[in-house]
Parts: structure tokens; sequence; C-alpha cells
């Protein structure tokens, strides 16, 4: 034990040498990213390239799929052809955005999933367990029944209820800072409340209005056009550059208040603003598309599991979303004996990931 | 005299309504290894959290070269003073370099995220806590004292010349508690200047260049362990009534309890 005493310890300002330089190459089978230099384990990486490569596939295959069928290799030329023939109409303007669609909000959920969990530490922290999506949903609903169903007002009704709910389950957890589990707790009863607000609100709606409303609230992105396709991708890409703005600040937290703050971070604004870009990325997917469960709870599990990463990866994350909304979508579309809305798959998917997450974490708790 | 780097000047420090400290000043020698007792709950650990910045005051102010440190932007403090908390958390999975490199945030920002500057001091703290060899393994796989080598080792990535120590040794058995004691003494040799939070007044004694003694909020005395811990302290601070002899080891004083019925 006291060999160490008799160590030379290196002078830490000098500037880096050839063995250091050879340490670094060794740590860990990882790969140093040109640019930033932040070091990647390889296995990371190929975990988001295998995932990558696979929504490339998938995505194929769905532009293909349908009542007019096309191979790969058709669905490739129509691409990029660009001869404007029937092929090229279907990929590129009816099939094209539902796809993208799916890619791109199965990113925005599972990001919001990521940050969320990450904060609460716990997977069940996710936002739609935790009352955004019912606040949404509620938001949603009463502009459908007092404004009329129009895609932008119902839009900002969604927006507008996920943000008040989120905020009053902040302002009701808040207590010398915001802790993870009573966040859940909180969360949790707030979605109760909401939960009854809403069925009380479509049963004292009028039959047409309370329709509009359902399928709104079963999840869906049949419906969503290049127009409304558009605005929505705009704003998730900015708040993409958000969260890699704030990943830094996301991975000091993981180690605890005490430490972040030893490090030199200003914890409370910090997760005050990776609250309000996790709230704001799942609230604009479900302005869009309705309340679409499961993703944004399972993603981030799926791919800390698959990437054995530290803490939840973000990018990793974010393409199993892509990959994993895409695959919903395909099944609900194509594979099921009548076209149903995603969010009903995901839905059942979903409940059965989350009773064997439930039965995970009593098993871990003796 | 000049003022030392770090002090705490007339603070009062509580959570909530609960007062702990009230009009607190107490002086860290530059280059010295002090340590701070007192018994439980005497306010010792809230101290300490003020000189990292981790507890404001809510009078007075926690001094760092003349400027009261609230009023340095965090990452500045961060890169003057490290601290090894009580309690951290680790991502499940973690290993130790990724562990270690993120003790680095307070000299990165948005565009420098990993230097090569970052690389040499991540593997200098492995060095100096003689973890250098555990790099690549995983957090939850080592044993209680390598663990906490590791936190000691992100805490000296920070690259700072003052480090706190808050309960480095609890939940350590004996021979690792040393080993660590040994460590700080270590590096307060090479010419940073270490504060500790320690319960073992043994501990204290052998190893502190400067005590402070608390108790009830508040400091009862200062000074070297020779000249601090008497058999009249420890009964007035403790209320344990005590021997002092010298250390046949390392001749700093030795409390020996009187009290007690250890057999019948």
């Amino acid at each position: 034990m006291s060999a160490r005493t008799s160590e030379v310890a290196t002078d830490a300002t000098a500037p880096p040498t050839a063995v250091d330089l050879a340490k670094a190459r060794r740590r860990a089978s990882s790969v140093r990213l040109p640019l930033v230099g932040a070091v990647v384990p390889r296995r990371q990486l190929l975990v988001v390239g295998a995932l990558g490569l696979a929504i490339v596939v998938l995505a194929l295959v769905a532009l293909g799929t349908g009542d007019y069928p096309l191979s790969v290799v058709e669905v490739v030329r129509a691409m990029f052809a660009g001869d404007g023939g029937f092929d090229t109409t279907i990929v590129l303007e009816w099939r094209l955005p539902r796809v993208l669609v799916a890619l791109v909000f199965g990113a925005g959920l599972a990001l919001s999933g990521a940050i969320f969990q990450s904060l609460t530490r716990n997977p069940l922290g996710s936002p739609d367990i935790i009352g955004f999506a019912t606040g949404s949903y509620t938001g949603a609903l009463v502009v459908i029944t007092l404004v009329g169903d129009s895609y932008f007002s119902t839009a900002g009704g969604a927006i507008a209820g996920g943000l008040l709910s989120a905020g009053a389950v902040y302002l009701l957890a808040y207590r010398r800072g915001i802790q993870g589990f009573r966040l859940i707790i909180v969360g949790i009863a707030v979605t109760a409340i909401l939960h009854s607000f809403n069925t009380w609100l479509l049963l004292r709606a009028q039959v047409e209005v309370a329709m509009a409303a359902s399928i709104w609230g079963a999840g869906s992105i049949s419906l969503v056009g290049w127009g409304q396709a558009v605005p929505a991708f705009v704003v998730l890409a900015v708040l993409a550059i958000l969260v890699v703005a704030l990943s830094g600040a996301l991975r000091q937290l993981e180690l605890g208040d005490d430490a972040a703050k030893a490090h030199g971070m200003r914890v409370e604004p910090a997760r005050l603003a990776l609250l309000v870009v996790g709230v704001a990325l799942i609230a604009v997917v479900t302005a869009s598309a309705g309340p679409i469960a499961f993703v944004a709870l399972a993603a981030p599990q799926i791919a800390v599991r698959i990437s054995k990463s530290a803490g939840l990866p973000l990018v990793a994350s974010a393409l199993t979303g892509a990959l994993l909304l895409l695959a919903a979508d395909f099944v609900a579309q194509h594979l099921l004996p009548s076209a149903v809305p995603v969010g009903m798959v995901t839905v059942v998917i979903g409940g059965l990931y989350l009773i064997g997450l439930l039965i995970g974490q009593a098993r871990k708790k003796p | 005299m000049t003022a030392p780097r770090l002090h705490a000047d007339g603070v009062t420090l509580g959570y909530d309504q609960r007062v702990v400290s009230r009009g607190l000043s107490a002086d860290i020698p530059d280059g010295s290894f002090t340590v701070i007792v007192g018994p439980n709950a005497c306010g010792k650990s809230t101290l300490l959290r003020s000189f990292s910045r981790l507890l404001k005051p809510s009078a007075g102010a926690v001094v760092l070269d003349g400027k009261a440190i609230d009023r340095y932007k965090p990452k500045e403090v961060a890169r003057a003073i490290g601290l090894l908390p009580q309690t951290s958390v680790a991502p499940e999975g973690i290993t130790v370099a990724d562990l270690v490199s993120r003790g680095r945030y307070p000299h990165q920002n948005l565009i420098r995220q990993w230097s090569a500057a970052d690389e040499h001091a991540l593997w200098a703290a492995m060095a100096a806590t003689n973890v250098e060899s555990l790099a690549t393994r995983q957090l939850d796989e080592l044993s209680g004292g390598q663990r906490q080598r590791v936190w000691v080792a992100m805490a000296l990535a920070q690259e700072t010349p003052i480090l706190l120590l808050d309960e480095p040794t609890t939940y350590l058995d004996i021979a690792h508690q040393i080993d660590l004691l040994d460590l700080f003494a270590h590096l307060h040799r090479e010419g940073n200047t270490i504060v500790a939070v320690l319960h073992d007044l043994n501990h204290a004694a052998r190893y502190a260049s400067h005590l402070i003694v608390m108790k009830d909020g508040e400091v009862i005395t200062t000074g070297a362990p020779a000249e601090v811990v008497t058999a009249e302290l420890v009964e007035d601070v403790f209320g344990l009534s005590c021997l002092v002899i010298d250390d046949p080891v390392s001749k700093t004083p030795l409390v020996i309890p009187k009290s007690g019925q250890w057999k019948d």
C-alpha cells in the first residue's frame, strides 16, 4: 500500500507527451472524434452506425410498401431520378413525409425521454409517464372543444397544455431544488387528475368534437403532411442543437448535485433549461401527432443496453427512437388486418414494456 | 500577517430556517493540511460546504483571494477549489477514465470539449491516486477503497491548488483509511492546500498541520495538533474523559478514552 508515495508525480501543467498520447489510444478501445476531440468508446460508434443502417434499410422498405408496392431499387431510382414519374410522386410526395415524420418525431420523443430519465435517475421518469403528454392532450381537448379542430390551433393548445402541466409538476415538486423521485410521484398524480378532466371534457363535448379529439388522442402520424411537418422539423432541429449544447451539463448532473456544483456548474438553471427543452421536444411532437406513448419511455433504455454506455446516450437514444417509431408505424399501416393509428401500436408494446420494467425494478429492491 | 487565500469571514450558515453557525470566521492557512474536527452535527461539514460554494452563507462571506466566492463565475471557483463530496453518484457502467475525465468540466467549454491538456490532467490524476491500471475498468467492479481513490482522482483532475475533502475515509477499513490519508499527505507535500473533515481525532492529530476544532456551530480553537489536542479540550468538546499521550510512532497527540465499560 505504501508503493504509491514513492511514485514520482507528473507535472500536470506540462504539455502532453508521446506517452500520454499512447495511453490515450489504449483507453477503452476508444475513438477520438475530430474537431471536438471527445473520446468515445468504439462500441458506441458501432451501435450508432448499426442503428443508422437499420433506419436506412427500414425506411427504404417502408417507402416501397403499400397498395402500389415498389422494390428497393425502384424506390432508390424514384428518389434520385427526378423524372417526375408516377413512382416519384408516390415515393416523394405520398410516402416520404410519413417516413420522415416517423423518424424525426421518434428521435424527438426519445431525446425528451433520455433527458427526463437522466434528470430523474429513473427509467420511469419519462415525460409520457409524468404528465406532460396528458397535459398536451388536455390542452388540445380544450382548444378543440372551444375553437374547433384545426391543425395549428390544436397544436398550439397541445403545446400550451404540455408546458402548463410541466410547470405545475415542476412547481409542486420543487422543494429546495428538484429531486427525481418527487418529480415522478407528483407527475403521476397530475396525470391522474388530468386524465379525469380529459374524460369529463370528452363526455360533455358534442359527438363530432369528441370524435375529432379521440382521433387526435390516439396518436397518429398519418394525417401529418409537409405543411405541418416542416415547421415541426425546424423547431425540433433548434431543440436538438440546444440538447447538444446542454449535454455536458447533463453528464455532470449524473454525478449528483454536489459534484456538479463543485465542478462549477450552475445546477438549478441548467436543470431548468434541460426540463424546458425536454418538455418542448415532446410538446412539439404531441402537438403534431397526438400523444404517442412508449417511445420516450423505452428508446433511451434500449439504447443504453445495446451501447453499454455510462448514462443514457443521446445520439443512440435518438436513433433508437427514430427506428422504433418507424417500425411501429410500419406495423400499424401494413402488418395489421386494418390500419390503426401508430399510437395504438406503441401503447400496446409500451404497456408490456412498462410491466417488465416495473417487475425488474421491484426485483432489484429487496 | 496577510490574509490567507481562503477564509470564512463572519458567515451565518444553515438550511432553510435552521441556523447551524452564526458569525463564524475561520482561516485556511495557505499550503496547510487543515482538518476540521468536532462532534457529530457541530457544523463541520456545513462549513466545508460553504468553502466549496455548495452552501451560500446568509450573512458574511467566504473569501477567495480577497473576493467573495459567489462573486466569481462558478467555473473560476472550480478551477481554484476542488471538492470530494461526502456522497457522489455515478451512472451505472461508467469506466474509471470516463468518471475521472468529468473532473475536467471547469476547464472546458462548448467549443473546447477535450484537449491534450485535459488528457494529460486525466492521466496525472489517475497516476497520483494509483488507479491508472484501472482506467478501463467499470467503477461498479472496484472495491470501496479503490472507488474512493477514483473519486479523489476526479477531484484532482480539476487541477486546483485547494482541495476540500468531506469525510473522505468514512466507510473504509483501517488500512484503506491510512492509505488514503497517506495520499492526502503526499498531495499536501507537493504544495496543495488540503482541507478535510475527519471523524477520527487521532488521524486528524497525526496528519493535520492545522486543526479547526468546532462545537455547536462555533470554532472552539485552532492551531497545530500538538498545541491544541489536550485532555481538557477533548473533555470540553466531545464530553469524553481521556488521556492524551504521545503517539509512539508519529509523536503526535494520541487520545485514549478513560471512561467506558468494555469488560465487566
